[in-house]
């Protein structure tokens, strides 16, 4: 019963597969254009936007928190390991510091913000789409395209560089926690190594440049697998499976090239 | 979901956003030392300035008063030339004030640390410190030490 | 039946989904003022119908006029326009799960008027009173019952008093009582109001108590058409099979295999 197919026929059916992503990205481009490629009235649209905030950002909080202390706690208790052997112990702060602005604040963030918001959204929007509520829309003459998808777009954009801070400044502070109160750094030079080392404009801000680019790139992929999934309840469940997968990818991948661009030259 | 509930949580949350940029800001990284307003430029010729970087911190007895803007290779001396920005409210450096290359902690990163001297005459902006004490290198200071003792040892 | 002139002109139409025909060649005339129906099999497409009458689709081949103007010639602002004299009743309701009801029957009227809210509020209440949910205004559709829901979903179709509504299998799963409420609101809305209907469904006795003419359709094309007393006595065997729920017929009880003997002598 199993069929062999030909090599000839399975080439034929990679380059078939290889075309369909190209299409679906095209599809994606072309989704987030509309979107976002529109004067939004106002007065409708900010309503809209504060509470997809609530619902990508402020419902993400609970697990940013808990996520950064324990990642930062973490961090103190075996940096503090391997500094304490040089006798070191005072560069944790700037160590702690480093590592997470350049580096685990925006990749966890996003990360995290993929799995909870991310597949969120996808469920919301595919679910949307198969109980022909986004069909309904059209036909109402709303288009579903600035009503659904752009709030949802400028919402995780927003949200989640300021969620990376957040997790960056907690994870500092659990850094402190576990460095100072209870493995007995000192406390001054927790901070001042820190001040010393991390540049604002470097450090800082290229996390944030770091954070813009993951959130753009993950709230973008959730919205559209959500909008293009099969209205069946297995075809949600594979967008938000792909959700997760694809920003978890492309997020890491990204750091990669980011990082090599941005902190070449030292 | 009341308006007004969502509003204050979403409020919350932005506002909480901008605290966490402003420690980041300004306790994690510590944003003081604003941008030279009227900061001139000094330059120094090092023998060696292993590890220094652009932007390093140049000091007065401890404190910032400037940055390293520059570094390069004189191409007739062959000497390292960094040039520095000091900040324009740091007046009175003479002639022959020093300059030294030191490392912040055992792991750290290099500054410049600026000695005054006792000159009557003011450094320009422009000027070159020539005294100087270069940047210590660890294979030199273990090449050293290695002779040293051998030298102790041929003496015994 | 006496008003003649077409509310929606479907000529020549031809529609495809991939390499699948959905329509090859059909003529459908939806007389304004009257309740048309479109009968037919699953899945032959007649939810797609109503979205190309609306402007979602469009056709491959043929036309479709919406009160004499070709749906394809229009732009953006005038297919908005366009929709907003047609109301449509999506086969689950399709309400706006984080909208009440109330919201719901008013998300047209925001979309397209300006109007004060306290004329806003009187007229959501009258919709929703038109269908006897006026007490549910604050409910969220997830706390609604089928039926309930299906009857918001018709206020919203009418809040902005249109021309044409389109029902998308609007008795299909319903128990007696809702049925019952559907074709008395179906029927008035289309009496009292003169309101161009078009039902598109498989369920045929329903159908019949309150359609004015009835288009038959199967494997894409249109296989009869009349009044229901016409198309019940149609001379076609496959109307006919349709019409009366006969299991065998022009559509075959069995699924095409070997004979029956040898199946069980040699399996």
């Amino acid at each position: 019963m199993a069929e062999q197919r030909t090599p000839g026929a399975r080439v034929a059916g990679l380059g078939a597969d290889a075309l369909a992503i190209v299409e679906a990205v095209g599809r994606a481009g072309i989704m987030l254009f509309h979107s976002v490629a529109t004067v939004p009235n106002l007065r409708t649209a900010l309503p809209l936007l504060a509470r997809q905030i609530y619902a990508i950002g402020v419902l993400s909080l609970v697990i940013i928190i808990v996520a950064g202390l324990f990642i930062g706690m973490v961090l103190g208790l075996q940096l503090y390991r391997v500094l304490v052997d040089f006798g070191s112990e005072a560069a944790l702060g700037q160590l702690i510091a480093l590592t997470l602005n350049r580096e685990l604040g925006p990749v966890v963030t996003a990360l995290l913000f993929a799995g909870r918001a991310g597949s969120a959204v996808t469920a919301e929007i595919g679910l949307m789409k198969s109980t022909e509520q986004l069909s309904s829309m059209e036909m109402i003459g709303v288009d579903p395209l600035r009503r659904i998808v752009a709030p949802r777009f400028w919402a995780g954009v927003i949200a989640m560089p300021l969620l990376a801070m957040i997790f960056s400044s907690v994870a500092i502070l659990g850094g402190w926690l576990v460095g100072v109160e209870w493995l007995g750094v000192y406390d001054g030079s927790y901070w001042s190594a820190m001040q010393n080392s991390v540049e604002f404009g470097e450090d800082i801000g290229n996390g944030i440049i770091k954070s813009l680019v993951f959130a753009a790139v993950c709230i973008w992929i959730a919205v559209f697998q959500g909008y293009d999934a099969e209205p069946t309840s297995e075809g949600i469940s594979r967008a938000t499976t792909r959700t997760v997968v694809y920003s978890s990818l492309a997020v890491l991948g990204l750091d990669f090239l980011l990082t090599a661009v941005m902190f070449k030259g030292f | 979901m009341k308006t007004r509930t969502l509003e204050l949580a979403v409020g919350a949350f932005l506002i909480a956003g901008f605290l966490a940029f402003a420690f980041l800001a300004i306790k994690v990284s510590g944003l003081s030392f604003a941008a030279p307003e009227g900061s001139y430029l000094v330059n120094a010729r090092f023998e060696n300035v292993s590890g220094l970087t652009v932007r390093a911190k140049v000091t007065i007895g401890g404190v910032l008063v400037g940055r390293v803007t520059g570094i390069r290779l004189d191409p007739e001396t062959h000497a390292a030339m960094v040039e520095m920005a000091i900040d324009g409210s740091v007046k009175g450096l003479t002639t022959d004030t020093t300059a030294a290359i030191l490392t912040s902690g055992l792991l750290g990163e290099k500054y410049i640390g600026l000695e005054p001297g006792a000159e009557d005459t003011e450094l320009q902006p422009g000027d070159i410190i020539r005294d100087t004490q270069s940047a210590l290198v660890l294979e030199n200071l273990i090449g050293k030490f290695l002779s040293n003792q051998l030298n102790k040892s041929t003496e015994e | 039946m006496t008003s003649s002139d077409s509310h929606v002109d479907i000529r020549g139409l031809h529609f495809s989904r991939g390499s699948r025909p959905i329509f090859a060649g059909v003529d459908i005339r939806i007389r304004r003022g009257l309740i048309t129906a479109i009968l037919g099999p699953s899945g032959t497409g007649k939810t797609t119908l109503l979205k190309l009458i609306g402007g979602q689709l469009r056709p491959d081949a043929g036309s479709v006029h919406v009160d004499g103007r070709d749906l394809a010639a229009m732009n953006r602002t005038e297919l908005y326009a366009a929709r907003a004299r047609m109301g449509m009743l999506f086969q689950s309701g399709a309400l706006f799960t984080d909208l009440s009801v109330y919201e719901n029957v008013a998300f047209p009227l925001r979309a397209h008027t300006r109007l004060p809210e306290s004329m806003l509020r009187d007229l959501v209440l009258m919709k929703l009173n038109a269908v006897g949910l006026r007490g549910a205004r604050d409910l969220m559709p997830s706390e609604l019952s089928g039926g309930m829901a299906r009857r918001v979903a018709l206020a919203r179709a009418i809040a902005l008093d249109p021309d044409l509504v389109m029902y998308d299998e609007p008795f299909a799963g319903q128990d007696p009582i809702a049925m019952g409420v559907l074709v008395k609101l179906i029927k008035t809305l289309n009496e009292s109001v003169g309101v161009t209907s078009v039902i598109v469904s498989h369920d045929v006795p329903e159908t019949l108590s309150i359609a004015d003419y009835i288009y038959v359709i199967s494997n894409a094309k249109v296989i009869g058409e009349g009044t229901p007393q016409q198309v019940m006595d149609s001379g076609s065997a496959e109307v006919r099979q349709f019409m009366r729920g006969e299991p065998d017929g022009p559509v075959p009880f069995h699924y095409p295999a070997a004979g029956y003997r040898e199946d069980l002598l040699h399996g």
